[in-house]
């Protein structure tokens, strides 16, 4: 009973972790429709401000709180960087801004690799989060890391903020209007130009958070953005675009199947099969799990 | 401008391909660069089936490693039975596994005509099953290209994790014998290589034959407007099934082709990164064009090797930055170059024109 919850809670887990990953996809990807492969360079540079910042700060325990902000400004920046640069030439060609945001993508691995060096690099997590918390007691204790726990919340607060962010502030409802019929949204005065840009900011900024929560489960290092931006998408393929419930519930059940089949099998299994699962399921709803309908035939 | 036209070109470029590949090539690269060139043809002939997938048919398939990986192990399965000899495991099993025998899944590829057909067929029927769910759902463009790349990601990491029938990581390593002809030997390498540009020829070819037919037109009608075309009456999802399968076949056999001209295949040369290198080929030299896509695979990697042998850091920007201005800037890719070059001057010269017109 134990091992069950407990490999329920480590997929809860992981969920959390390609949650707070996909979620800046979910706008960027969901709401506008962008494919932005260069998405975990992004997370990375999160993860890497968090070492500077511990480099520069001493205290850990403060150092990750100032990184959740900073690493928030410093991707979002860079996200609209590059919307700025090149994605708002290529909005009409999406499958060309998929191959053109892997070319900045690898260039900012280069980038990291030149500056930080190719051996990834390792941060302190801070006291508060290094315990466990027994959630069961007795003879067949249940236990969860701290830092487990700081991730779901993470995540959790990053939906909520989100969710409120596009459904009571002005620029959500401007993000909101843009997504769902942009040529009206411009003549009602709209500038979706800039609507385009906030909302980039937006999605980037919420992969360096991500990025911060990845410090505290595994080593920073360039190729750390690759590693995870393809599970990103698929949570995204498969919950729907334009929806933030689909990207929540895909995020949280591939997390448990993962878990689950890994336990049950091993690592290498478990991905072929979560992407088996992925395909049938396409079968069953190829738009992904929740859409906004529309009478579009395309 | 153009000497030639119509069919006579197409003869007069086979021709000069040809001989450029046959004559010119061998007698004036040393046997080491013409190995290089063995490599490149068989991006080469990857980039074909991009070509007819993505450029024709607008399917950016980004896991075409799946099934280069596919041919390329079918292939190298075959060598390393035959390198150990009849009753013997292959080295790597004696030395990783517990396995005193070979596993059910490798026995059939002992036999020479099965392993051939298997390194074409396989991948084809891969991408018939996958296809044939994937389009039949109409999921199409991203959704399409995300997926694809995944199952070669997919495939990469269980080749990873099965180490002891697949070799791990490692890959299939040091493979001796091809068809019971030395490897070592410089006289069959060059064999290995004319074969290699035999088979791209006849891939462009054949390529060539399916663009310029009903077909092909079909296929470009699909890209260009999915749903008047089903409002016409035709299927679509066959439609593309059919370039797919045909792109997945030519990677098939340009991974069985490349096993023996580098004696080595491994999860390195078909995950995420080399799948999206395939891509990049094409997209510089032109995708929707079969010469400029195959020109642009022998140059993009032609490229890699003479720049990361020097300079590692810097061959990465430059990769990064090929992708930007090739896609942002010249979606046609180089093999468009002269057509937009052409149309400036125009427009400059009827410009021209009006400006002295409004002169006088």
């Amino acid at each position: 009973m134990t091992v069950i919850l407990g490999q329920t809670f480590t997929g809860i887990s992981i969920g959390a972790v390609l949650l707070l990953i996909a979620l800046g996809l979910s706008l960027t990807f969901g709401q506008m429709n962008v494919i932005n492969m260069a998405h975990g360079e992004f997370i990375m540079a999160g993860a890497y401000t968090t070492y500077v910042l511990q480099k520069s700060i001493s205290g850990a325990g403060i150092s990750l709180l100032v990184a959740l902000p900073v690493a928030f400004i410093v991707s979002g920046a860079l996200g609209a960087l590059l919307e700025w640069l090149l994605i708002r030439r290529l909005y009409l060609r999406p499958l060309d801004t998929l191959l053109v945001t892997w070319g900045v993508s690898l260039m900012l691995q280069q980038l990291a690799r030149d500056i930080f060096g190719a051996p990834n690099v390792q941060t302190r997590a801070p006291d508060w989060l290094t315990g466990n918390v027994t959630l069961i007691g007795g003879a067949d204790p249940l236990t969860v890391a701290n830092s487990r726990l700081f991730i779901l919340g993470l995540a959790v607060a990053a939906v909520v903020a989100l969710t409120l962010t596009l459904r009571l502030t002005p620029l959500g409802r401007r993000i909101r209007a843009v997504v769902q019929n942009r040529d009206l949204a411009e003549v009602s005065g709209i500038s979706t130009a800039r609507v385009d840009r906030t909302a980039f900011f937006l999605g980037s900024g919420l992969a360096g958070i991500a990025g911060v929560a990845l410090t505290l489960v595994g080593p920073i290092g360039p190729t750390m953005g690759t590693n995870v931006i393809i599970d990103a998408f698929l949570v995204i393929v498969v919950g729907g675009i334009g929806q933030l419930k689909g990207t929540v519930i895909v995020a949280f059940v591939l997390g448990v199947l993962q878990s689950v089949l890994e336990y049950s099998t091993t690592l290498s299994v478990a991905k072929v099969l979560v992407l088996v699962a992925i395909v049938a399921f396409l079968q069953w709803r190829p738009q992904g799990l929740y859409t906004l309908r529309t009478r579009s035939l395309v | 401008m153009t000497l030639l036209h119509g069919r006579a070109r197409t003869w007069a470029g086979f021709a000069g391909a040809a001989v450029l590949l046959f004559a010119l090539a061998p007698l004036a690269l040393t046997d080491f660069r013409l190995g290089l060139l063995a490599k490149y043809l068989c991006t080469a002939m990857v980039a074909v089936g991009i070509c007819l997938a993505w450029g024709r048919g607008g399917l950016l398939t980004l896991g075409q490693g799946l099934f280069f990986g596919l041919g390329g192990y079918a292939m190298a399965m075959h060598l390393k039975i035959a390198d150990a000899g009849p009753g013997n495991l292959p080295d790597f099993m004696q030395l990783y596994g517990t396995a005193t025998e070979l596993p059910w899944w490798w026995r059939p590829f002992a036999n020479p005509a099965f392993a051939l057909a298997a390194t074409v067929l396989l991948p084809m029927a891969v991408a018939a099953l996958l296809g044939s769910f994937i389009f039949r759902r109409r999921v199409k463009g991203a959704y399409f290209a995300i997926l694809s790349q995944a199952l070669a990601a997919a495939f990469a990491i269980w080749l990873i994790g099965q180490q002891a029938t697949t070799g791990g990581t490692n890959g299939l390593t040091d493979i001796q014998g091809f068809f019971g002809y030395d490897l070592d030997d410089p006289v069959n390498q060059r064999t290995v290589y004319f074969v290699i540009a035999a088979a791209l020829l006849l891939l462009i070819a054949l390529a060539r034959q399916l663009i310029h037919s009903r077909y092909g037109e079909l296929l470009v009608a699909v890209r260009d407007s999915e749903e008047r075309v089903r409002f016409l009456g035709y299927d679509p999802a066959k439609v593309k099934l059919v370039a797919y399968v045909v792109a997945a076949g030519m990677a098939g056999l340009a991974g069985a082709l490349f096993v023996p001209a580098v004696g080595i295949i491994s999860p390195a040369m078909i995950g995420i990164v080399p799948s999206i290198e395939f891509v990049i080929g094409a997209a510089v030299g032109g995708r929707a064009s079969l010469v400029g896509a195959v020109l642009g695979a022998i140059g993009v990697a032609w490229a890699k090797t003479a720049l990361s042998e020097e300079f590692p850091a810097a061959w990465t920007y430059f990769q990064g930055l090929l992708f930007i201005v090739a896609l942002a800037f010249l979606p046609g890719g180089l093999a468009s170059l002269g057509g937009v070059l052409r149309r400036r001057r125009d427009r400059q010269r009827k410009a021209a024109v009006v400006a002295v017109g409004e002169a006088a």
